[in-house]
Formats: C-alpha cells, sequence, structure tokens
C-alpha cells in the first residue's frame, strides 16, 4: 500500500510518487485511491495546509485539490473529507469542484494518464489512428483505467501544441510531434513502467516555433528597466503614455488597457489585484505557451509595473494545467527577481512598493479562461461566470479591485513603459495599435508563431506561412469566424477581425464538417452547465451534427440547428454560449453544401434509432416476438 | 419554419384526437379543467380518439394532442399512428416536449431498472421480469416525442394551463398565428 509521505517536499510536482518505484501497488483494493485510511488523509492534508500556509497561492481549494489528485492520481474520499472539515466547507462543495475541472477524479486514473489532445489540427495530423494504435497495443479501453492500473488513455481538449502535433499530455506533462513510431516507444515506456523521469528528453520538447517577429518579440527590454521607467516617470504619466499609446486587451475583446487600469486605480480599496490570464484555452492558440516559456521576464515586468500602477501588493498568474510543464521555469524566474529586488517588498529599493505574485493552476476547463470564471476558480471555485456589473476592476478576485490582463497584454505594456507610446503607435491601424501575435497551425508549410502588425490581411498571413489551395481559415478559434476564400483580403484588427491569435487552416481536401463536429464536441463539454441555452443547446446542437455526420438529418434539422443556435447566442449567461453556435451558423450560411450532401433525402428522420434502443430489453427478456422490434418507417411520419 | 396553420372546410367542424403515451394523465386532466367551456369544445370540434370518448382507433383528424414522452413500443405505434393521421399534432406538457419525470430513468440502465422493480425492489413477491409478448417493451430511454416524428407545435407546462389549451384550440381552429398572454407561459 502507498504509505503517506513523511514530508511535503515529497510530493512531486511533475509525477504522482508511484510512477516512481518498482513495486506494483495499483490495484482496486489497495490501490490508495481507493484504500486511503482517514488516519493517512489526515497526516496528508496536515502537511498540505502547513506548506499552504507558506505559500498563499496555493491556499485556494482548487491548489489543494491538484496537489492531491497529483499524490493519489485521484482525489480519495477520505482526503475530501478531512479537506472539507479543515477548511470548515461542506464535504458537497468539494465534491462540486472535484467534478467541475476536467483533470480532478473521483477515482484513480492510471499510474501513467496520457491524454491525446482533441482539437481539430491535431486530428487532421492523425491524432485518432494514433489514439487507436495506443489502445490497442496497451490492451486499454479508452478513458477506462487498465484493469492493473498502469494506464488510462482518454481524450482531452486543445493542449496548445498544434504547430507541432499532434500532443498528448502524460501525467499532465507534454510530448509534441506524436507519430506511429513514438506511439510504439510510448506504449513500450508504459508497460516497462518506466518513470516519467526517465523516458527520452527530446520527447518533451517543445519549441517556440517562432515564425515571424514584429517589434514586441523583437525590441529586448533589460530586466528591471520598465519598473525603472515607472518608478521615474510616476504611475500617473506612464499609464497616461500607455493610453496614447492605444494598447487593447490582445485576448481578444481589445478592452483599453490603459481605462482599465485606470478604472481600477480610482476605485477605492484596501487591497488590490493583479492577474494575468494564461488559460490560455481557445483551441488552435498557443502563442501565450511560447511567451511564456520566452518572455517570461516581460510578463512579470508587466505585471509589476501595473501593480505599481493600481497599489496592488498580490499578483497571480494563473497558468492553465495543460501547461503545467512550464510552472518550474516560471517559478525559477520568479525567484530570480526576487532576488535581484523586482519583486518582493521595497521593490528596487523604493520604499512601500511591494509586490510578489503566485502561480495558480488550472485544471482543464476552458471557461476559466473567461475573466470572472478565472476569479472564481483562482477562489477555488467552480469556474462558473459571475453577473457584470460589478466588473473585475471594481470588485474582482475576492472582491477587490482585480486587472485582468492577457499574457501577450502585459508583455505590451512592460514594453511600452520604456520605449513610450510612439513604439507601439508606429505599428498596426488608427484603432489596433502595435502587432498581435497569431498561432498558426493546420494546413500550411509553416505552423508556429507569426507577429504582425495589426491590419494585415488574411492572404498576406497565408502566403507567407506556406498555405496553399485554402478552403476556409478559422480565425479566433472555435469561438471564432469562419472565412471562406473571398474574405481572405479582411484584415487581422479589432475593427475587422478581432482575435487572441488562433488562425487554423483548412485546405480543399478537408472535409469542413469535420471541423465543425470538432468545436460542437468542444463546446459541449466545456460548457460550465450554469445556464440552459448553453449546457442543453449545446447538446442539442451537437446531437443534430452527429445526425448529419451519420447521413441522417433532414432539412428540418437544419433549421432547428439554425434556431438553438440563435436561442444560445441571445440567451447564454456568458460569451461560451454565445458563440459556441458560431462555427455551425457560419458554416451553415457559408458551406451550405457541406450540409445538404449529407442529408437524408426525407423530410423527417427520427432522433435515434428506435429499434436499437430495444435491444437491451429484448434482451433482458429474451423476447424476439414480432412486438419487440419497431420497423424502420420514414416516410410515414414525414407530415412537415 | 412557421407553424403550419389549420384551414378548415366551412360548415365543417375540425375533428380532434388526444392520446396520453408514457405521462400521468395530467395535461389531460388540465384539458377537463376548462370546466364548463367543455361544452364550447363539443361544439367545436368532432372528438376522433380520446380517453375522454374511449374510442381506441385515430380516424383522420385535424388535430392531435399527445401528451408523455415515448418509453415502448407501444408509445412509438400510438404515436406513428397519430403523425399518419393528424394534419397538426401537438406536443403537450413536460413529457411530451422533454420526456419530463419518466426520462428520470435515462440516467440509470434499463436493466437496473427492471431489476429494482421486479427482482430487488421492497414488497416484490414472485419476482420476475415480465416477457410476456403482450406487454409493451420498453425502450432503452425515455425520448421526447419530437424525437420520433414530426411535431408541428409545442405547448409546455406541467401540465399546461386549462386556459394554455383553451386558447391554443381556440387560436388553432380559428386559423390565427397563436400568441398567449404572459401569464400563460409564465411558469413559477
Amino acid at each position: 500500500m502507498q504509505e503517506p509521505p513523511d514530508s511535503i517536499q515529497q510530493i512531486s510536482l511533475t509525477a504522482p510518487p508511484w510512477t516512481d518505484d518498482n513495486e506494483s501497488i495499483a490495484t482496486q483494493e489497495t490501490h490508495p485511491g481507493y484504500a486511503l485510511q482517514m488516519h493517512q488523509a489526515e497526516s496528508f492534508i496536515n502537511e498540505l495546509l502547513a506548506r499552504a500556509d507558506a505559500r498563499p497561492a496555493s491556499g485556494s481549494l482548487l491548489q489543494y485539490l491538484c496537489l492531491i489528485q497529483r499524490q493519489y492520481s485521484c482525489i480519495p474520499e477520505t482526503t475530501v473529507h478531512v479537506l472539507a472539515e479543515r477548511l470548515s466547507i461542506p464535504a458537497s462543495q468539494v465534491f462540486s469542484v472535484i467534478d467541475f475541472y476536467t483533470f480532478l477524479h473521483r477515482t484513480p486514473r492510471g499510474d501513467f494518464d496520457i491524454l491525446f489532445s482533441n482539437n481539430i489540427t491535431d486530428r487532421m495530423l492523425g491524432s485518432q489512428a494514433l489514439f487507436g494504435r495506443l489502445c490497442q497495443i496497451l490492451h486499454v479501453e479508452p478513458g477506462v483505467p487498465r484493469a492493473d492500473g498502469r494506464v488510462t488513455v482518454d481524450w482531452t481538449s486543445c493542449t496548445g501544441l498544434c504547430d507541432q502535433g499532434p500532443g498528448m499530455l502524460v501525467n499532465g506533462i507534454a510530448v509534441s510531434s506524436l507519430d506511429e513510431k513514438r506511439i510504439n516507444e510510448i506504449a513500450e515506456q508504459v508497460e516497462n513502467k518506466t518513470p516519467l523521469k526517465q523516458w527520452p528528453a527530446d520527447w518533451f520538447e517543445i519549441k517556440d516555433n517562432i515564425q515571424r517577429r514584429d517589434i514586441l518579440l523583437s525590441d529586448q527590454i533589460v530586466n528591471g528597466s520598465a519598473i525603472e521607467a515607472l518608478i521615474n516617470k510616476g504611475a500617473e504619466n506612464l499609464l497616461q503614455a500607455i493610453e496614447q499609446s492605444g494598447l487593447r486587451g490582445r485576448g481578444g475583446a481589445g478592452f483599453p488597457t490603459a481605462k482599465k487600469w485606470r478604472f481600477c486605480r480610482d476605485t477605492k480599496a484596501d487591497d488590490y489585484y493583479v492577474v494575468c490570464n494564461a488559460d490560455e484555452g481557445e483551441p488552435g492558440t498557443f502563442k501565450d505557451r511560447v511567451l511564456l516559456n520566452s518572455y517570461a521576464d516581460n510578463l512579470f515586468e508587466g505585471m509589476t509595473v501595473c501593480a505599481g500602477i493600481i497599489g496592488a501588493k498580490k499578483g497571480y498568474l494563473y497558468l492553465r494545467g495543460e501547461y503545467l510543464y512550464l510552472r518550474e521555469a516560471l517559478e525559477e524566474t520568479l525567484q530570480q527577481r526576487r532576488q535581484s529586488g523586482l519583486l518582493g517588498n521595497n521593490i528596487l529599493g523604493q520604499e512601500g512598493f511591494d509586490f510578489d505574485i503566485d502561480i495558480h493552476l488550472g485544471a482543464g476547463a476552458y471557461i476559466c479562461g473567461e475573466e470572472s470564471a478565472l476569479l472564481e476558480s483562482l477562489e477555488g471555485k467552480r469556474g462558473i461566470p459571475r453577473k457584470r456589473p460589478p466588473y473585475p476592476v471594481n470588485q474582482g478576485l475576492f472582491g477587490k479591485p482585480t486587472v485582468i490582463n492577457n499574457v501577450e497584454t502585459f508583455i505590451n505594456a512592460a514594453k511600452i513603459a520604456v520605449f513610450g507610446a510612439d513604439w507601439l503607435r508606429a505599428a498596426g491601424t488608427e484603432q489596433s495599435a502595435g502587432t498581435k501575435l497569431l498561432s498558426i497551425s493546420g494546413d500550411c508549410e509553416r505552423p508556429g508563431i507569426y507577429e504582425y502588425p495589426f491590419g494585415t490581411s488574411v492572404s498576406q498571413i497565408l502566403a507567407d506561412c506556406g498555405a496553399a489551395d485554402t478552403q476556409a481559415v478559422q480565425v479566433a478559434g472555435a469561438a471564432g469566424t469562419t472565412l471562406t476564400a473571398d474574405a481572405f483580403e479582411r484584415s487581422i484588427c479589432f475593427e475587422d477581425l478581432a482575435t487572441g491569435g488562433s488562425f487554423m487552416v483548412f485546405n480543399q481536401q478537408r472535409e469542413l464538417l469535420a471541423m465543425v463536429k470538432n468545436f460542437s464536441d468542444f463546446f459541449r463539454h466545456e460548457s460550465c452547465g450554469f445556464c440552459t441555452p448553453c449546457r442543453v443547446g449545446g447538446a442539442l446542437i451537437n446531437d443534430l451534427v452527429n445526425k448529419v455526420m451519420v447521413g441522417h438529418a433532414t432539412q428540418l434539422d437544419l433549421e432547428e440547428m439554425k434556431n438553438i443556435g440563435s436561442l444560445m447566442q441571445q440567451a447564454s449567461h456568458c460569451g461560451l454560449g454565445a458563440t459556441a453556435p458560431n462555427a455551425v451558423l457560419q458554416t451553415l450560411e457559408k458551406f451550405p453544401d457541406i450540409y445538404t450532401a449529407r442529408l437524408a433525402n426525407r423530410s423527417f428522420e427520427p432522433a435515434f434509432d428506435i429499434d436499437a434502443a430495444l435491444a437491451p430489453s429484448r434482451k433482458i427478456t429474451r423476447r424476439d416476438d414480432p412486438g419487440a422490434h419497431i420497423a424502420y418507417e420514414p416516410e410515414q411520419s414525414s407530415k412537415p | 419554419m412557421k407553424p403550419p396553420v389549420l384551414t378548415i372546410e366551412s360548415g365543417k367542424k375540425p375533428r380532434l384526437a388526444t392520446a396520453a403515451l408514457c405521462g400521468c394523465f395530467g395535461c389531460h386532466m388540465s384539458l377537463l379543467d376548462i370546466d364548463e367551456r367543455i361544452l364550447k369544445l363539443v361544439d367545436m370540434v368532432e372528438f376522433d380518439r380520446t380517453p375522454l370518448t374511449d374510442i381506441k382507433t385515430v380516424g383522420e383528424c385535424e388535430i392531435g394532442l399527445i401528451e408523455g414522452g415515448v418509453a415502448n413500443t407501444e408509445n412509438v405505434e400510438v404515436l406513428r399512428d397519430f403523425r399518419r393521421h393528424c394534419k397538426i399534432l401537438v406536443a403537450v406538457g413536460a413529457c411530451a416536449v422533454n420526456g419530463g419525470v419518466p426520462a428520470m430513468r435515462n440516467q440509470f440502465d434499463v436493466q437496473d431498472c427492471l431489476e429494482e422493480v421486479y427482482l430487488n425492489g421492497i414488497g416484490v413477491v414472485d419476482p420476475q421480469i415480465p416477457d410476456d409478448p403482450e406487454i409493451p417493451l420498453l425502450l432503452d430511454k425515455v425520448h421526447p416525442i419530437h424525437e420520433v416524428v414530426h411535431i408541428d407545435y409545442f405547448l409546455p407546462g406541467c401540465p399546461p394551463s386549462a386556459d394554455t389549451l383553451w386558447t391554443f384550440l381556440n387560436e388553432l381552429i380559428e386559423g390565427k398565428e397563436i400568441s398567449f398572454p404572459y401569464s400563460l407561459i409564465h411558469y413559477d
């Protein structure tokens, strides 16, 4: 049996401990996830809480649960009860948080928990066949731990490796560029029970893959220089410079950054927070991955400048769970900055300029990229979007005024502090100053990160990345805009195509309906479930897309998809539900043939195979008489 | 797409049929709840198959009202029969529209349901799962009726109130576009 660790240091951030030890432990009876005794749970939770006191960022329920999950490959029920008692919250609240996040489980996963990235770009690179192959070699059913507890193989939403896919996560750590050979080798490592640390290092190598640099990625600043600029110019002057630069939020919505910071600064409170949204979950987006990997200092610099302007003492980097592998280096960067006097108390010798940043890990929930859901998640709750107003700048994290910005926005802000407003103004358009990082993937010769001045046309971008014979471009991710070839002269900027950076290319050979289905599956899975239009509408649309896929849909079903989609747009609680039907509605309008080509030649078709739905009852009753069957009658029920 | 409007030859009364599938008969009770207006209804329509007349087979009708979801083979057959014979078919109430309370069994395996009811339930005598061919076989899930046949109108509510049903029938028979005052579509 797995003993609780003697000390908390034993909790590895990168792999459950038993993958490093050679004894077989994982059976139903003895796996700690099933058999953890109350006293063991108590001793483990005590250490966890002791550690949390020292490190406030892990003080949220969600962070405790992430650590328990890593320790036991699930959240054993005993730990839930101990944790609930220690935190003085009902156990049901803990369970509700566990059930919300995809990476948290009530029952153990395999010792090797393998998750294939399920973005359409991964599928276009052959992920489905590789998934099937791995399941076959390992004799494992999708999503179900193997009987010996060794391994689970499952799908997860886009992991942000679209330019070097297909990608997967093994025990939370990203593996890129999968092919048949690597799948065979992975299966071997799993069968040999090779600890993850001893797997070939190059499997875990994630390239930045920057294909085009403009001002943001080229013009370097010295660490600390933006903070110095803040100290020299003063908060108000620097805020005005950011205002003059025209900087707008790079997450896609484009809210003026200086305005946001000023609203927050002008709100009277005893505490303020700076939060960086690094929950890069929009399918096809991976530019924050690169920024966090190679521009982390600039990001923390930008956050510190923001803190100085609004008066925050505390900042959080909300890092999506899929980017766990970046965490160690980010922590090191933070530590170096503390040592250099760029974080902590009296930053750069300024009396009273105190600010520090903690990293908060997500656990697989797309909705947490929505800023108010992100705040809920940071507070350790289910990531359900808040009502607005109040806006985060007035009542954000823990009810305090909070600035939330995208990674790219903070880096821009840091560089504006050093280079001035004109530096940003020199690029882009009147309403969209500066540049935008695009994450380009799909059917092109050179996928990767491209930095373009705002106003660059889609056709220019397609030419640069080596895309030929392009059928469609999906801008701004699954929730974004589907462009037909006649719209390729449109340009990337807030006044035309606003985007967080996702840019997926589909050539003429692609079946676009596969994209629609992939996005529809995605939204069905990622709906937070709070409001009915999104929760139910997303499922209904998904059912209808599947009905089209298998050739059973009729014109009536297409009408129904439009009705449901329009209702979701109007009535959903947040942007997720409002944008979830976009791909369906836009392709229905712009690519009607992909639907009509697959319609059944009838006016009505049932939503399910009625006779097949009787099979279980036939089996139970051992009946096979005529009354135990229902014949298919397509035309008789057709009176629209 | 606009729902169809009823056209009736002048001087002819429209025929009305109703059926309860997997429901509780509450929607039919609500129809009876129109009280003395039922006498006017008798003047307005000719009743065809309905529990009110006890006629067992459905003839050619203008209007069919269906209460309840689709849970077994008989439900499928009755529903298809109504679709074949009714110009306008209406889903009446939560079970017809969504599956309703009976659809709560959808989160369980049908085998577990049958075993709980006929083998393991408290007070079961002579436990056995019925297998007589006369008994309609259960579908693995309870479905809303629009998943089995095309439906022209949906009247939500559990049940839709007597006034809702009355308003609906009047407007439909008068060939109007259906519209309800707020009070009839306000559910709490």
